[in-house]
């Protein structure tokens, strides 16, 4: 019996220091109307072994396709140190860290990662992480519309180059408090400045930019948070960390920077992982720092004077402010924080910038190659970081299916959510996609225009 | 035994209200209130302009284990906010009437002072809490 | 002992990690950083180092009794991590095509299945990545319904003045207003209460049963008949579905719509604040508005449900699909205990809560309901002690730190004073929960005889207490180079 240890013997002797004769006794302020006799529905017990081996055969017969798809998650290589540490049992199955001094290993990891966040985005606080990149994507556009004080605007202008994903998560979370989200538009695959003016109507109370974009573009930073400034608004942006080891930061984007940023943590360290768990961050300037959501670690001292670390600001938190706490957000994503830690740490900022470099370069290879095929084109000519948009001249699902099949997961078809761009496909190489993996895929390209002429 | 100054009108949040003499009201929390917080890290208090109206939660004290909503007691515009507070939230703590004001504003109708509590009233109010 | 920051290494950081690039870089100069990131610069036996001496510092499950009541801190089992980390579970990507994911596909199916089996609901969406997640997602769904209805006045949410923060913190995320209605000295919910505040604009109640006093809501039945009739639909917050476990459903206790946690009942791994997941069923008249996606079956193939297929969707809470490798996790844990093995989860969390509830109570700690059973957890009240002897319930759950014991859940659920609220689970052993008994005699016997030593502690913990008003008044959240340590 898994995980239970009691004997007999224990049994017995602790039924009578309860005062009752079986364990079913225990149960009897249950209505008997409502007793069930037992799960149906659920099979019996599997020993450890029976278990690993079923899913180490699950595990094998979906295979291991070579990956060019991106669009939110991205293929890293996660050196062996990170997980190793990271799934130790002492951050593994420790508690949120509310009792502070049976905690002072996870709050200073989180004190790093805040301080590596920070960094990254050039902002002033970061908290210790939120769902994911969508969620905090969300809980910036709540945050922005509390922190504007001055313009009770309840519009948020989001760019058709923001993920589409985010956008439609963004509605579900913010629906119910009746924030509306407006579309700017598109031009060569990025916001068009030029078409800004059109759009104030009745006011908004931020603009979100994210750069690079959906598409892989790189935004027009500068122009777009000056002229968000200029109207009243606070700008929040949206970016890849990995990105930020080489961009611009959204501290500073345009005259002021950016107030909040926000993103995926995923590409620092956690595996593709079939979606998740990742983490979301989010950073935000120091002068509403109280509007933000989730949990933050601040360095204080003891009574002896020495340096320590503990929760801080939680009267923003559910757990106190009840109603009218600034999310429902309570548990967190506190282990991928950790192995982001740990992963940034091994890296530094030599390694992340090399990463960085890497993913630009192969995605440069991976576009040249792609490209030279007949059927194939750029879609865009705006600059990219490690993502490209290319034109088909068949159906991008068709040829995706075709990849499929000899292994390859070949890009995000863009048909559904970008329609006016046609047979779109969005590749992606990152720095684990070198030149061997690049001429698998047009080799395999190249095998499959062949077979359709 | 918290301290309850005479010349003061109460909620029944524990929020202060003096009648100054240029018709405009001040408005803290009490001694009550300040010990129950603890000791406060932050004050967030309205915008001068601000035009409220009675109930509106215009005002957030908070301690480390508490954010409590200070309630506009009256309809009317903030026109002064305490400076101090914000360098400063421990002064709602060591002089809640005094030094520890939070903000002051200009009623809409000045008669409504009579649903406050007095004194003796807001007295008897905290006894009753305490059992 | 303590740890320097990872800042403060000036080593020659390791690189290399990344084979050589197909290509050249051509980023534009202007989009470009030139200011330098503030990063470790310490060797790899240097991260490897301060990461395994800061873990030491922690308390976790694999080292500690963690008593935590309403968190369930049961045993994680490793193989589950195992699983979770085979390599083709971790190189998948969520957008890949669903041929190359049929066995995770089924996976989840079943997962969703037996998270049915359960709770007694007809459908499943494993996306909520959190209890806090699932629960907006079950109230946003019952907003989904009413409105649907037409009826759109109903904007009201009622809960427990004894619930979880993040029930009515919920509420207003999903734009209702929150009603509090009072529980009894019994712990029962008060009736007439309820009565006298449901009607035409009442949404929904969010209930916890066991609730979070740690009782069994007796009169659930009751509760439902009163919020159905007054056409409101009922949410279960699966916080406690531990003490229940295989006794009981949700779905017959008439809940509408549920949330689980899977990492409490289903024992994925707490991971120092997180990844959780709070996988939401619901009854058959809420099924149009399950977020997506979620797994479905068409023949022998497994796909994505998504928005087309469900357009009354409330819409996507994730990126992707959820917490993936959490939800592995928990599969993982269900097959291995299998039917009778979840049977046995509740008879032996309770029997564990009850023989510690009557051992405490042996030793002279004061129960707030002394005619109740308890459920998986149950509740001290410190007040007397308090008051005897300034000693109160946090600095008992300081002084536990130093007898090697993580503190239960302090101060909550707010309603009983000087609280203790207290969750053994099942995978604890005799052994320790007397040895947790020792531990609070220990502590109570000092606080008469020497309350300050007690109002000490913890003195042999990495750090002592430490200045949370000084953390919030001048509150330092980010290293910066040239700061003094």
């Amino acid at each position: 019996m898994p995980f239970i240890p009691h004997t007999e013997t224990d049994i017995e002797n602790m039924l009578a220091r309860i005062g009752v004769g079986e364990i079913s006794d225990l149960f009897d302020e249950i209505p008997p109307d409502l007793r069930i006799a037992g799960l149906d529905g659920i099979g019996p017990a599997l020993s450890e072994a029976e278990i690993s081996r079923f899913m180490q055969q699950r595990a094998r017969a979906d295979g291991e396709p070579l990956c060019f798809l991106g669009a939110g998650a991205y293929d890293h290589y996660v050196p062996a140190a990170v997980w190793d540490i990271a799934t130790r049992g002492e951050f593994y199955s420790a508690y949120t860290p509310y009792q502070a001094e049976a905690s002072q290993g996870t709050l200073q990891v989180i004190y790093e990662f805040q301080t590596m966040l920070a960094s990254l985005t050039d902002l002033d606080v970061s908290n210790a992480s939120l769902y994911d990149g969508a969620t905090a994507f969300a809980e910036a556009c709540l945050m922005a519309v509390r922190a504007n004080r001055k313009n009770k605007s309840r519009r948020i202008l989001v760019p058709r180059s923001l993920s589409p994903v985010y956008r439609s998560v963004a509605r579900a979370i913010l629906g119910g408090q009746k924030i509306e989200l407006v579309e700017l538009a598109m031009l060569d695959g990025r916001t068009d400045t030029a078409a800004l003016a059109d759009d104030v109507g009745e006011g908004f109370a931020a603009i979100a930019i994210q750069n690079p974009s959906f598409l892989g573009t790189l935004e027009d930073v500068d122009t777009l948070t000056d002229w968000a400034h200029d109207k009243g608004a606070l700008v929040i942006g949206v970016a890849n960390p990995m990105a930020l080891a080489l961009l611009k930061p959204p501290g500073q984007w345009g005259q002021k920077g950016a107030d909040i940023a926000c993103g995926e943590g995923q590409p620092m360290g956690i595996p593709l992982s079939s979606g998740g768990p990742y983490f979301g961050y989010m950073v935000c300037r120091q002068d509403i720092v109280r509007q933000m959501p989730g949990r933050i670690v601040g360095r204080t001292i003891d009574l002896e004077g020495k340096p320590g670390f503990t929760l801080t600001l939680q009267a923003r938190e559910q757990h106190i402010r009840r109603s009218r706490a600034t999310s429902n957000i309570c548990t967190n994503q506190g282990l991928m924080a950790t192995a982001a830690t740990i992963y940034m740490s091994l890296l530094g900022a030599t390694g992340l910038r090399q990463v960085a470099r890497s993913c630009n370069a192969n995605t440069n290879a991976l576009v040249t190659r792609l490209t030279s095929l007949p059927g194939m084109s750029r879609a865009f000519t705006t600059p990219f970081f490690h993502e490209v948009v290319l034109l088909l001249d068949r159906p991008v699902a068709g040829v995706l299916s075709g990849l499929s099949a000899q292994g390859i997961i070949g890009g995000y078809d863009l048909t559904d959510d970008y329609p006016e761009l046609g047979n779109a496909l969005l590749v992606c190489a990152t720095e684990t996609r070198g030149a061997a993996d690049i001429e698998s895929y047009a080799n395999a390209m190249s095998d499959l225009f062949e077979v359709a002429a | 035994m918290s301290e309850v100054p005479d010349s003061f009108l109460y909620t029944k949040d524990h929020e202060w209200l003096r009648l100054n003499d240029d018709g405009s009201i001040t408005v803290g929390i009490s001694d009550h209130a300040q010990e129950a917080l603890g000791e406060l890290v932050f004050v967030e208090v309205p915008e001068v302009g601000d035009t409220l109206s009675a109930g509106d939660a215009c005002a957030v004290v908070e301690s480390v284990k508490a954010a409590s909503d200070i309630y506009c007691p009256l309809e009317g515009e903030v026109v002064e906010t305490n400076a101090a507070l914000a360098d400063a939230p421990e002064l709602v703590n060591s002089s809640p009437y005094e030094d520890g004001w939070v903000f002051r504003m200009n009623p809409e109708n000045a008669t409504a002072l009579d649903e406050f509590m007095d004194a003796d009233a807001y007295g008897r109010h905290l006894a009753e809490l305490e059992d | 002992m303590s740890e320097p920051l990872i800042f403060e290494y000036e080593s020659v950081a390791r690189v290399g990690f990344a084979p050589e690039a197909a290509g050249e870089s051509n980023l534009p100069e202007d989009a470009l950083r030139t200011d330098e990131l503030v990063m470790p610069r310490a060797s790899e036996l240097e991260v490897v180092r301060h990461f395994t001496r800061l873990s030491q510092l922690n308390f976790s499950i694999d080292t500690q009794f963690y008593p935590l009541g309403s968190c369930t801190m049961k045993y994680n089992p490793r193989v589950c991590n195992r699983v979770a980390m085979l390599p083709q579970n971790l190189a998948r990507h969520p957008l890949g095509p669903v041929e190359h994911g049929q066995g995770f596909l089924q996976t989840m199916y079943e997962l969703q299945e037996m998270l049915q089996a359960v709770t007694g609901m007809k459908a499943v969406s494993l996306t909520p990545m959190a209890g806090a997640q699932g629960e907006f997602a079950g109230v946003a769904m019952i907003r989904a319904y009413h409105q649907r209805r037409g009826d759109h006045e109903r904007v009201q949410i009622i809960v427990p003045d004894a619930a979880h923060g993040t029930n009515p913190a919920t509420a207003t995320m999903c734009g209702c207003d929150v009603v509090e209605i009072p529980t009894g000295d019994d712990g029962d919910i008060d009736l007439d209460r309820l009565r006298a505040v449901v009607g035409p604009q009442t949404a929904g109640i969010m209930l916890t049963n066991p609730s979070t006093l740690g009782v069994f809501e007796r009169q659930i039945a009751e509760i439902a008949a009163i919020v159905h009739e007054a056409g409101g639909l009922l949410y279960y917050d699966g916080a406690n579905l531990n003490a229940i476990l295989g006794k009981t459903l949700p779905g017959d206790m008439g809940f509408d719509v549920v949330h689980m946690n899977l990492h409490k009942t289903f024992s994925t791994p707490h991971g120092g604040g997180g990844p959780g997941s709070g996988a939401v069923g619901v009854s058959e008249r809420l099924e149009p508005f399950l977020p997506v996606p979620f797994v479905q079956k068409e023949g022998n193939l497994y796909t994505w449900a998504t928005e087309a297929d469900y357009p009354h969707s409330i819409g996507r809470l994730s990126a992707f699909m959820g917490n993936a490798g959490v939800l592995l996790r928990a599969y993982v844990y269900m097959r291995m205990l299998g039917r009778k093995g979840m049977e046995r989860v509740s008879d032996f969390a309770v029997l564990n809560a009850n023989y510690l509830m009557a051992s405490l109570a042996e030793a002279g700690f004061e129960l707030a309901f002394p005619e109740r059973r308890a459920s998986h957890e149950f509740i001290i009240s410190l007040k007397q002690i308090q008051r005897d002897t300034g000693v109160t319930a946090m600095d008992f759950a300081k002084a536990l730190l130093d007898y090697g014991f993580h503190a239960p859940t302090t101060y909550f659920p707010l309603l009983v004073p000087e609280c203790l609220l207290i969750e053994p689970t099942e995978t604890e052993s005799r052994h320790a929960l007397d040895g947790f008994v020792a531990a609070m005699v220990s502590i109570k016997e000092m606080a008469y005889a020497d309350a300050d030593q007690v109002k000490q502690a913890p003195l042999t913990m990495p750090v002592r207490r430490l200045d949370d008003v000084r953390a919030a008044k001048h509150p330092d959240l980010v290293w910066t180079p040239g700061t003094a340590t």
